[in-house]
């Protein structure tokens, strides 16, 4: 650095300026992440204060009732979190292998000059704003299903000894299951696009040899593919169950609205979000104001819960690779 | 160069136009059932006097609550504020228009207009006692209908509301049992059934589920095509739901020995009054920061009473009776006074000299 220290007064100049420039390039972006810290962070304070009416009335039973009524004042979260946490598992477990099949078949299977048209089609469902998936659930998809599905389902899997009770109940159509399949339609876009890029990065050669040692494609995929890209799967996934956590306007219009908990998936149901958006903007009173903030509260504790379980396991799972 | 000054011209144009159409704005939220006729009302004004107003649809709590904060020049609420509460914020009260709520049924063969229902059994429906449409209860009330052997599926209001309220009232006022497990509010906790969000959602519900049973707004049983029911009326008569039968419900009231205009129109007395219809409310401060402003709201309200019937009329509702809005004339005069003390709203002058 000496031989720019020399006699010419301008370089050295520049030199004193790019390093103020570097040190500012530096502390506006730490700002702009502290920001984004600061205000996750904002939000989880306004919502504790916002909350503590109804934990002062309620104290922990909030979160083991399932009554909500607003005429009484008396409100337990433990239905729309049944809710959420139902409509999300039916989402993923139909999700996930419906994205899993799709990023297969664009990324081994299928012809060339169909990957991009197959692949574009699959993007555009994710631009489509939830609203109109909770409009086509509730006008074309509810009675659809509710005609000619529902009868036959409860009829061939209701008798079934243990899990039979999941599917009785009235073909209304409507209810925790459509919920959660409307859900899975969304967060198949989400989940399949990365999937099909991380199968992409995985180098050919990997492929290559397996296919030349005379490993069918079910074998490449299994045994070479899936380990290889098992973390980025993982994360695609949460990044799926983030999405059907926290959709409101789709399940508002399907889910029937019902604080129950009941066995069968085919009864009207409530989530956390769909209870706030029927019911904040006319709440009347300190309590029952805070309890729907209240339910925000456990919404943002259960996302960040889920999150956080998610990367532990990847961390393990990163570690068992290595080691 | 040239691009640069015709952009600057350009905003500048843009901005004094913004500036010169800010004539007077009058602001009020809250609920959701009027909205489609103040929003009607609102324009034929502002074509009129150049007046806007800048109405919210939130919900009737959600425009009790902006009102209390005075973020808004006026409230709207289908739900009636108790003279206690009125006394306690400083507000005062009045009716705007009247809607009647219509429970709709959606059974094949079944035709608006086709099936009788009594309070009891609308009741025992809602609380899931009467879970099939050919129970006793009902087949005796409709012996020439053929009811099917199908489960009742209820249809109620998912977010909170007025409609809710008004509906609620009615049942706890004809059901004891009713008022004991459930009560009356913009949001229950319904003993059965779905839940729907807006009127709306309701509606699609209702059209959608067969076998199913709702209560909307009179508007939207029209409009979306639903067949309502008769319901048998405190005066043992089964009524249909009609502009005359709400207006006959509102009549038959008494609004003069209402205090604070606390009057809640279900099962109103009279042999052709529907009986569940009800009122929405317009709330104001009795001591206005802002007379202008205050002025300006009550001669909208007032341009509204005089000249908006056939709107109203047009858009299913039901304007307030001649006796009410004299009433209301007066209690404007006496009650809404400025920081000076005195009264706001000057009856001829706000007809033009009528």
């Amino acid at each position: 650095m000496t031989a720019l220290d020399t006699t010419n007064g301008t370089l050295s100049q520049g030199f004193r300026t790019q390093q103020i420039a570097d040190r500012a390039f530096r502390g506006l972006t730490f700002l702009c992440a502290v920001i984004v810290l600061l205000t996750l962070g904002a939000i989880l304070v306004a919502l504790a204060w916002g909350s503590l009416p109804a934990f002062r009335a309620f104290h922990f039973d909030f979160f083991t009732r399932s009554v909500w009524n607003p005429v009484t004042v008396q409100f337990g979260a433990v239905a729309a979190i049944y809710g959420t946490l139902t409509t999300s598992a039916i989402a993923i477990l139909i999700g996930v292998p419906v994205s899993f099949g799709i990023a297969l078949f664009l990324s081994e299977l299928a012809p060339l000059w169909l990957r991009r048209p197959i692949g574009t089609a699959i993007e555009l469902l994710a631009a489509v704003p939830s609203i109109i998936y909770g409009m086509w659930g509730l006008f074309v998809f509810a009675p659809f299903f509710a005609r000619h599905y529902q009868p036959w389902m409860s009829a061939h899997l209701g008798p079934i000894p243990v899990i039979g009770q999941l599917f009785q109940g009235p073909p209304l159509g409507i209810g925790i299951f459509t919920a959660g399949l409307i859900l899975a339609i969304m967060i198949v876009p989400f989940i399949s696009s990365v999937i099909r890029d991380v199968f992409q990065t995985v180098p050919a050669v990997m492929r290559e040899s397996a296919y030349s040692i005379g490993c069918s494609t079910w074998e490449v995929v299994w045994n070479i593919l899936l380990p290889y890209t098992r973390t980025s799967i993982i994360g695609a996934i949460m990044l799926g169950l983030g999405r059907a956590l926290g959709e409101t306007m789709a399940v508002t219009f399907v889910i029937g609205n019902a604080h129950k908990i009941s066995a069968s998936l085919f009864t009207p149901g409530a989530t956390i979000s769909s209870t706030i958006a029927n019911e904040f903007t006319e709440a009347v009173g300190d309590v029952y104001y805070s309890s729907l903030i209240a339910l925000g509260l456990t919404l943002f504790i259960v996302t960040m819960t889920v999150l956080t379980l998610a990367k532990l396991m990847l961390l393990r799972l990163e570690l068992r690779l290595r080691g | 160069m040239f691009k640069g000054f015709s952009l600057v011209a350009f905003l500048c144009a843009a901005i004094l136009g913004i500036a010169s159409g800010n004539a007077a704005t009058i602001s009020g939220a809250g609920a959701t059932f009027p909205y489609p006729i103040y929003a009607k009302w609102a324009d034929a004004y502002k074509v009129k006097t150049g007046v806007a107003l800048n109405y919210q649809s939130i919900g009737s709590g959600g425009g009790i609550k902006q009102i209390e904060d005075k973020t808004v020049d006026f409230g709207a609420s289908d739900m009636p504020l108790k003279p206690e509460d009125l006394d306690k914020a400083g507000l005062m009260q009045f009716p705007m228009v009247m809607g009647g709520v219509v429970p709709v049924v959606n059974i094949k063969g079944i035709n608006a207009g086709d099936m009788k229902l009594t309070p009891q059994v609308l009741a025992n429906i809602y609380l899931g006692k009467i879970t099939k449409w050919n129970d006793a209860a009902i087949t005796t009330l409709n012996p020439g209908l053929t009811l099917p052997d199908t489960a009742i599926n209820v249809v109620h209001r998912s977010d909170g509301s007025g409609t809710t309220f008004i509906f609620t009232h009615y049942l706890s006022q004809v059901s004891a049992d009713w008022k004991a497990q459930v009560g009356e509010n913009t949001s229950v906790e319904w003993p059965a059934g779905v839940g729907g969000k807006g009127n709306e959602g309701v509606a699609a519900y209702t059209k959608q589920l067969d076998g199913s049973i709702g209560y909307v707004e009179y508007a939207y049983a029209l409009q979306n095509k639903l067949a309502n029911t008769l319901l048998q009326n405190s005066a043992g008569k089964f009524v249909s739901p009609t502009s005359e039968s709400f207006q006959a419900a509102a009549a038959n009231a008494d609004w003069e020995h209402a205090p604070g205009l606390y009057l809640l129109l279900t099962n109103q007395p009279g042999d052709k009054s529907w009986p569940i219809t009800g009122a929405t409310f317009i709330l104001m401060y009795k001591s206005q920061d802002k007379p202008d402003v205050a002025a300006e709201v009550l001669k909208f309200f007032n341009w509204c009473y005089l000249n908006g019937g056939d709107m109203a009329a047009q858009l299913d509702y039901v304007p307030m009776p001649k006796n009410v809005v004299e009433l209301v004339r007066g209690l404007w005069t006496n009650e809404i006074k400025g920081s000076d003390g005195k009264p706001i709203f000057h009856a001829t002058v706000a007809d033009g000299g009528k």
